[in-house]
This record gives C-alpha cells, sequence and structure tokens, in this order.
C-alpha cells in the first residue's frame, strides 16, 4: 500500500509577483554563472597540462565577442552574489562585544573592506596592473 | 534519532559561498582581460606552468574548484526545487555528480602538470 501525499502545483510564476523575489532569483541565478566559469577553469586546466601549443590555442580562443559577454554577464552576477552574501554575514556572525552587540555595518563593512584588499592583492599579484 | 545529511551538503556550500563572494569576481577578471587581449603575466605559459606546479597551489586549485562547484550546485538544487521542480533526489543527483566530476577532473589534470 502506498502513502500518496498531495502535492500542490507549483509554477515559477511567483517570481514575479514581488521585486524582492524577482532580486532573491537573481542572486540565486549567479550559481549558472560561477558554476559555468569555474568549469571553464578546469578545461583551463586541462589545455595547460597539455602543453605551450594547447595553452596558447585556449588563450586565442578567449578572443571572441561571445566570450566577452559571457564574461561581462558573469563577472555582473558575481559582484551581485559578494555583495548580497557579505550583506547578510551580520545575520550570520552576529558578535556580542559586553552587553552590546557590534552594529550591523561594521560586520558587513569589515567583509567589504576585506574582499576589496583580496582582490586588489590577487590582480596585483597576477600582474593585472 | 533522526539523522540528517544536511550539514554535509550545507558546509561545503557555506564555504564555497565565502570563497567564491570573496575570489570570483577578481578570477572572472583576470580571464575577462584575457578575452580582452590584455592577459595578465600570471596567464603567460611559463608562470602558469610553474605556479600550478607547485603542491600547494595545486591543492589550492583544486579545494577552489571543489567549493565553487559544490556551492553553485546546492544553489542550482535549491533553485530548481524553488521553480517546482519536485524530482529533488534526481535534481541533487546530477548537480553533485557534475560538481564532483568536476573537481575530479582537475584533480586529475592538476597531477599532470
Amino acid at each position: 500500500m502506498s502513502r500518496r501525499p498531495y502535492q500542490r502545483e507549483m509554477t515559477s510564476e511567483w517570481i514575479f509577483r514581488h521585486p524582492r523575489y524577482l532580486r532573491y532569483m537573481t542572486r540565486e541565478f549567479s550559481c549558472l554563472f560561477i558554476g559555468a566559469w569555474t568549469l571553464m577553469l578546469v578545461c583551463a586546466l586541462a589545455r595547460l597540462s597539455e602543453g605551450p601549443e594547447a595553452w596558447a590555442a585556449f588563450l586565442e580562443g578567449l578572443k571572441s565577442p561571445e566570450v566577452v559577454v559571457f564574461h561581462v554577464v558573469a563577472l555582473a552576477f558575481a559582484v551581485y552574489h559578494s555583495v548580497t552574501w557579505f550583506n547578510l554575514t551580520p545575520k550570520a556572525l552576529p558578535l556580542q562585544m559586553g552587553d552590546e552587540f557590534v552594529p550591523d555595518g561594521a560586520i558587513s563593512g569589515a567583509h567589504f573592506a576585506a574582499w576589496g584588499v583580496v582582490s586588489l592583492v590577487l590582480l596585483y599579484l597576477a600582474g593585472a596592473f | 534519532m533522526a539523522r540528517s545529511n544536511k550539514p554535509i551538503v550545507w558546509g561545503p556550500f557555506a564555504a564555497g559561498g565565502t570563497l567564491t563572494a570573496f575570489l570570483t569576481p577578481a578570477l572572472i577578471l583576470l580571464t575577462l582581460l584575457a578575452a580582452l587581449g590584455h592577459a595578465p603575466d600570471l596567464l603567460a605559459y611559463d608562470r602558469l606552468h610553474a605556479f600550478a606546479g607547485h603542491w600547494l597551489a595545486k591543492l589550492a586549485i583544486a579545494g577552489t574548484v571543489f567549493l565553487s562547484l559544490w556551492s553553485a550546485a546546492h544553489r542550482l538544487r535549491i533553485t530548481c526545487y524553488d521553480l517546482g521542480v519536485r524530482a529533488d533526489t534526481l535534481v541533487a543527483t546530477l548537480v553533485y555528480g557534475v560538481a564532483l566530476a568536476g573537481t575530479g577532473a582537475a584533480v586529475l589534470y592538476l597531477a599532470r602538470i
């Protein structure tokens, strides 16, 4: 005998009912771009392991308008993920000092500052500027 | 006692979410520069090959690939549910499978560098 629980019909129409839902889904869709870029990184590792010619071909393959568009969109989604993630840090890591809680802005602000430093150091070490 | 595998899938998701928040925008900027024809020095074959040849860099790259793919996979699984897809076991198997396969491939390629 099988139990058949009632499952309410559900569609994706709810996303458009409120701007907040749309922002939530925008944040969640960042995973597609971060995931796709990481899979591209795995392909890059494959070309790198095959030698100088394969690597040069990979770099040459990046130079197309489609790849540039993908990167610009992926960058926008990745930044949106970072901003939403750091905005949530006061909820995830509430910090109490004495009787008072550290203000939300200080906790997220510290994360934003660290993000800026990490990004600049990474870009500098990679020779981007 | 009820047992849950939630912490096992959620832990790497939270770690990956934090790691990608800090690193991914700058990393995407590096390949964007390369796509625009201004590849940063690190992306020159000799330098990148030497960098990725160090065991510590291999570990960091493999860890970044795993955490990025896993957190993206977990988010995609939840998103599918939000959009009305109720075949959660199938979705979970697929997305976590891709994340693990991608990590395995990365480890394999790194071992050859």
